[in-house]
């Protein structure tokens, strides 16, 4: 079947994305990862986040992870990534754990209810509109909590006197930018 | 029909090789790729028991807000990495120990 197709493409390529020693091999397989796990998705009918895995990982996460390999490996020594320190004991314990989690699944008596029609961009519209119009909110300022914070943290380099001042006076006028514009959305 | 505990063997996959990753990677980018691959296991689990089980979108919801914390994770993880990288010259975590400003 093509399920069992697509959960092996996931835990092969999550295979690859954990023994492969180049870190490029690792986040190219990440790719392969999102996508499949996208798949499953879709064989849960969940197609809005089927397409919203595939938007925000593929399109955002996994691109920054790219970046970072790049931008922190010098591309001469991209081989020599991570020399897997303590793979005897992690190995085992990581296998237990999973054998537990497997005997968990495959002992208890779920009460399965199947539900006809679910999962239309509807419902989730009107859940997160109603019901989760709290947490929702509490979300778009973390977002840009992170969004300033992530800003912050990543910006050029701090030994040039002139410099600082300029970056900070700019990200001094963004910031009232953007809380200008967050009172005039609220008005 | 698919069974549910096939949709959750999966997701216990991944949560056990994220969890691999996590312990045995030396490289910071590669410990944030085992922290996604952990969190997507956990959203999996959520869509399959929102399926099987309850039968309300509750659990999709609860995967929009996992995806939403992903990202602004990713985001702060890889600044400060880019930081560390700056000042170190490395993203192995076995180097960088001191927390000297």
């Amino acid at each position: 079947m093509i399920f069992y197709a697509v959960a092996a493409i996931v835990l092969g390529s999550a295979v690859i994305v954990a023994l492969s020693r180049n870190i490029v091999y690792s986040a190219f397989a990440l790719l392969l990862t999102f996508f499949s796990i996208a798949g499953v998705y879709v064989f849960l009918s969940a197609e809005f986040l089927a397409v919203a895995q595939v938007v925000i990982y593929v399109g955002g996460i996994l691109v920054l992870i790219i970046f970072a390999v790049m931008l922190t490996n010098k591309v001469k020594d991209v081989n020599l990534s991570n020399p897997s320190a303590p793979a005897y004991i992690a190995g085992p314990l990581v296998a237990l754990i999973f054998a537990g989690l497997v005997w968990l699944i495959t002992s208890t008596p779920w009460k399965v209810a199947l539900s006809q029609d679910m999962g239309t961009v509807n419902d989730i519209g009107n859940i997160l509109m109603g019901k989760y119009m709290l947490a929702f909110e509490v979300a778009a300022v973390l977002l840009l909590g992170a969004l300033l914070g992530a800003a912050y943290l990543a910006r050029p380099v701090r030994s040039a006197h002139g410099r600082k001042n300029n970056t900070l006076s700019g990200s001094d006028s963004t910031l009232s930018d953007a809380s200008n514009g967050a009172r005039k959305e609220r008005n | 029909m698919i069974p549910l505990q096939h949709f959750l063997i999966v997701s216990a996959g991944l949560l056990c090789l994220g969890l691999y990753i996590v312990l045995v990677r030396k490289n910071a980018v590669a410990i944030l790729m085992g922290i996604e691959l952990i969190l997507n296991g956990a959203s999996i689990a959520f869509v399959a028991f929102s399926r099987y089980v309850s039968g309300a979108v509750t659990g999709q919801t609860f995967v929009i807000f996992i995806i939403i914390i992903a990202v602004c994770e990713a985001a702060v993880a890889l600044a400060i990495i880019l930081n560390i990288y700056q000042n170190f010259r490395t993203v192995d975590t076995d180097q960088t120990k001191e927390l000297k400003g």
